[in-house]
């Protein structure tokens, strides 16, 4: 095949893959833009193995039958509450690929590198070898290997940033004398450690901004990779998957009122904060009270947090949203964009429970909605809908955009216990005259409601 | 490895920021319904350094390039697999309201 019909069919993939993005925008097409990305991986890779002979034919078709024996279980049977370990694990494993791939390179070539494909090169390792590690620690937090605390000492900055610091080096000597080869080993140790100790201090609850932040670094280095080859597909579909992950951490920093630095370096979430708070009483109440008050309800806003996963009680929620539908209460779903463990879990768990997608609120959205409405039910979130954050000024939470569910005429507060939510702040909410807390575990409680919304009698 | 003339340096970084521009505009404009899809998309796309492996391991070389880069291959391969299927499992999750019964 000649160069120029690689280059040209390179193009047709760059393009599907822009395609693929476009047709995401939108539900209705979303499934088109998916087959504009398998399209555009065929045609990328059908034109590659054209055209590069292998030099090692049972190597490489060992390494992609090990790929697709990995692959297919993991994309078939992740469960939907898993998918953000899922994630983790795949910026690690392409950030890997990419790094190794960088690696690899480098020996074949070296020391006939010129200085600026050599810095590309370095950076790339280092980007992509601590993204490795800090995804493998975000896997292991998210999937309960490992505590979601953040692992604090005194002085992790410097060691945090020494640990840069040696990787930067050392990558500047190789740029300076690619014949060393021995130094490629210190760069690759350097950024693993630091990829370690940078996730390790970060807490669970931050974890969405973090795999949206090394999603954008695992993108970046496969478009450095792409400047390192002379591959200019590689430099646009790797420059997609960064721009996706920068923009969707964000968002996810802006919904908890953050910036980049804090979340990666604050260290929050380590002490619970002990407020003075006196002792407040909440009132709790009953699955029955709960019925008694949706029977003369209109208007209701459901607003779900992980802790509805945990328990299993999406179905039990939507089973409720059907029979509160069926007595013409008109439902919808509040989504807080922090809700559930990565950018838009929670519309993910929903949607599998077969909440209509058209139920599902956004924050900004649904947000003046609550004042006209009925009534909030809070199930498994806590954070999210704290009035200390638009009210406290020496709250941890002031300032984080909130669902104003306080604003709704009752309040029904579903938890497993009086704690604290992940921030470790006590919320104002409970103590609220318009809020009914119904202690116990969301699934039971949902269906004790839903059981005794059923026998309602009008 | 040939030198990168600076022409295709300027070319490559061209690329590079209006992609950068294009993925900004593009990203902007997905549903939030559909980031944890989007997520996986972007994923599967990126891990297209699959080609990047292909072409290394298609120049004469040491066993040990050949091995890192059949790791690399194997990886990527994991990724756009999983990637692909995830993605469609998770679209076909999301349906609109039935007519009412």
């Amino acid at each position: 095949m000649t160069n120029l019909l690689v280059d040209s069919l390179y193009v047709v993939a760059a393009m599907l893959f822009v395609l693929s993005l476009k047709f995401m925008a939108e539900v209705r097409t979303s499934r088109v833009g998916n087959i504009c990305g398998v399209a555009g991986m065929a045609v990328a890779i059908g034109a590659t193995v054209v055209a590069y002979q292998t030099q090692n034919t049972s190597l490489l078709v060992g390494a992609v039958v090990v790929g697709a024996v990995v692959g297919s279980p993991i994309g078939l049977r992740v469960a939907m509450t898993a998918v953000p370990q899922r994630t983790a694990m795949s910026h690690a494993f392409g950030s890997l690929a990419v790094a190794l791939v960088g690696a690899a390179e480098y020996y074949r070539s070296a020391p006939a590198i010129d200085p600026f494909t050599m810095s590309v090169l370095s950076g790339e390792m280092v980007l992509g070898f601590l993204t490795f590690t800090g995804s493998c620690i975000a896997f292991a937090k998210l999937q309960g290997l490992i505590s979601g605390r953040p692992h604090l000492y005194r002085g992790r900055m410097y060691v945090s940033l020494g640990t840069l610091a040696v990787a930067i080096a050392s990558a500047a000597y190789l740029v300076v004398n690619p014949s060393q080869e021995v130094v490629l080993l210190v760069v690759a140790g350097a950024a693993l450690l630091f990829g370690f100790l940078l996730v390790i201090a970060i807490g669970g609850a931050d974890m969405p901004t973090v795999i949206a932040i090394l999603n954008s670094f695992a993108g970046i280095s496969a478009a450095a990779l792409g400047f390192i080859l002379d591959n200019k597909l590689l430099i646009v579909a790797g420059t997609l998957d960064g721009s996706s992950g920068l923009i969707l951490g964000i968002i996810m920093s802006q919904a908890m009122n953050r910036s980049f630095t804090n979340i990666l370096f604050g260290g929050v979430g380590a002490a619970v904060a002990s407020e003075a708070e006196g002792v407040r009483v909440a009132q709790t109440y009953t699955a029955d009270d709960v019925a008694t008050v949706l029977r003369d309800a209109r208007s209701v806003i459901i607003v779900p947090g992980y802790g509805m996963a945990v328990a299993q009680a999406q179905h039990a929620v939507k089973e409720l949203a059907d029979a509160m539908q069926a007595r013409a209460i008109d439902v919808k779903y509040g989504i807080h964009p922090v809700a559930g463990r990565m950018p838009g879990h929670m519309n993910v768990l929903l949607a599998e429970a077969q909440v209509p997608y058209d139920q599902l609120w956004e924050m900004d959205k649904v947000n003046p909605l609550f004042p006209g409405t009925d009534v909030a039910i809070v199930v498994g979130a806590n954070d999210v809908t704290n009035p200390a954050a638009r009210t406290r000024a020496d709250s941890p939470l002031y300032g984080m955009p909130i669902l104003d569910v306080d604003k709704a005429r009752t309040v029904v507060f579903i938890k497993r216990s009086m704690g604290p939510g992940f921030s470790g702040v006590g919320n104002d909410l409970f103590y609220l005259t318009n809020t009914m807390m119904v202690l116990g575990d969301a699934k039971r409680v949902m269906t004790d409601i839903l059981a005794s919304v059923r026998n309602l009698r009008d | 490895m040939t030198a990168i003339s600076s022409a295709d340096l300027v070319t490559n970084l061209l690329i590079f920021l209006l992609a950068t521009v294009l993925g900004q505009e593009l990203i902007r404009h997905v549903s939030r319904l559909l980031h944890t899809p989007l997520m996986a998309l972007t994923n599967a796309i990126s891990s297209v350094s699959f080609i990047a492996a292909l072409i290394v391991l298609a120049e004469p070389s040491s066993e040990d390039v050949q091995l890192l880069a059949a790791v690399a291959v194997a990886l990527a391969a994991t990724n756009i697999v999983s990637g692909f299927l995830l993605t469609d499992r998770i679209l076909r999750m999301f349906r609109k309201r039935k007519p009412e019964k």
